[in-house]
């Protein structure tokens, strides 16, 4: 029995030089190198949200005689939000170990909630949005308005393209059944559904408690 | 259709396996903590709980807190050799997201401070 062949699992504490992917272990599991090549473009994406952060930072002050965030932002709200999209990230996790462990039927109704919650949460930002432009404070008020739309309305369009993404994985599982293929496209698309998740606590701290108090 | 890596051309590098990423309940650890965070995080922010001039820093401590609570418990980065290139990826991108957004404030923090602004004219 070979080394590699003792090491099915991933096991921590495995010397570096035995483990697979490193030339002593064998070839890396496709699920990981499917991966990584995802976590790059995720970081990708990061960087993008960094660039709107920092306009952002720079801008959140400049309200040009306008309502200032602390006028305008409704925490209850955004608890509720936060509330589901963390909870339809755990649904996600949930949702595609399911899948991994070979139950269409549980994947579909985790999904099922994912879905739900995700659009839960565009339903009330875009609420939010349309309160907001209702009242005269559009992107087009202010420098800290326009950089607060553009930061958090991109985030919601992450998360409205993620919700599309996953009906289109849903529609794949029910023809395709749980193949490989098609349960690294789920592992791929729950983390991006984990990275939004980090992203909106981002924005949630700095742009909505923080901006409140400012 | 007895074997299903015919019908996508599967392409990918490495080998196939089975072996399911994480367990349930590191999930449910994961969205305990996480729970916990954003709770303390809304609560920071509203009361005077902490000295209010420490606010922004007790929202950025549990804001990080919880980012790591999600990068471990949801998106599996752990001290396993599997890991590690993503750990590095992640590192860089860390670095990036850092240099971007602490160097645009630094400067315009600066061009700010430096601006002449006009003369009230009488």
């Amino acid at each position: 029995m070979t080394i590699a062949a003792t090491l099915d699992r991933p096991l921590i504490g495995v010397p570096t030089e035995l483990a697979r992917g490193r030339g002593g272990g064998g070839p890396a599991p496709k699920r990981i190198v499917v991966a990584y090549g995802f976590w790059i473009f995720i970081l990708s994406d990061m960087i993008m949200f960094s660039a709107l952060f920092a306009a952002y930072a720079v801008l959140s002050g400049n309200t040009a005689g306008g309502p200032t965030g602390a006028d305008l932002f409704n925490l209850r709200n955004v608890f509720i939000e936060t509330m589901c999209l963390l909870l339809s990230s755990y649904t996600c996790g949930i949702g595609v170990l399911s899948a991994e462990r070979g139950r269409p039927t549980l994947f579909l109704v985790f999904a099922i909630f994912t879905f739900a919650l995700g659009a839960a949460f565009l339903f009330i930002e875009a609420t939010e949005f349309a309160g907001m432009v209702a009242k005269g404070a559009g992107p087009s008020r202010s420098a800290f308005l326009s950089s607060f739309f553009t930061l958090v309305g991109t985030h919601g369009v992450h998360v409205a393209s993620g919700l599309v993404a996953l009906v289109y994985l849903v529609a794949q599982v029910i023809v395709h059944g749980l193949q490989p293929a098609v349960l690294r496209r789920l592992l791929c698309w729950s983390l991006f559904w984990h990275a939004l998740d980090i992203v909106w606590v981002g924005v949630f701290t700095l742009v909505y408690l923080m901006g409140g108090q400012l | 259709m007895n074997n299903p890596e015919h019908v996508f051309d599967d392409r990918t590098p490495g080998v196939e396996e089975h072996e399911p990423t994480a367990s349930y309940l590191s999930y449910t650890v994961g969205l305990g903590l996480a729970i916990i965070a954003t709770i303390a995080s809304f609560i920071v922010a509203q009361t005077n709980l902490l000295w209010p001039p420490g606010i922004p820093v007790g929202l950025i401590v549990l804001a990080l807190a919880q980012i790591g609570v999600h990068l471990v418990f949801f998106l599996h980065l752990g001290s396993g050799p599997d890991s590690t290139n993503n750990i590095l990826a992640l590192a860089f991108g860390v670095l990036v997201v850092f240099l971007v957004i602490a160097g645009s404030v630094w400067i315009i923090a600066n061009l700010n401070s430096n601006m002449i602004m006009p003369m009230p004219t009488q």
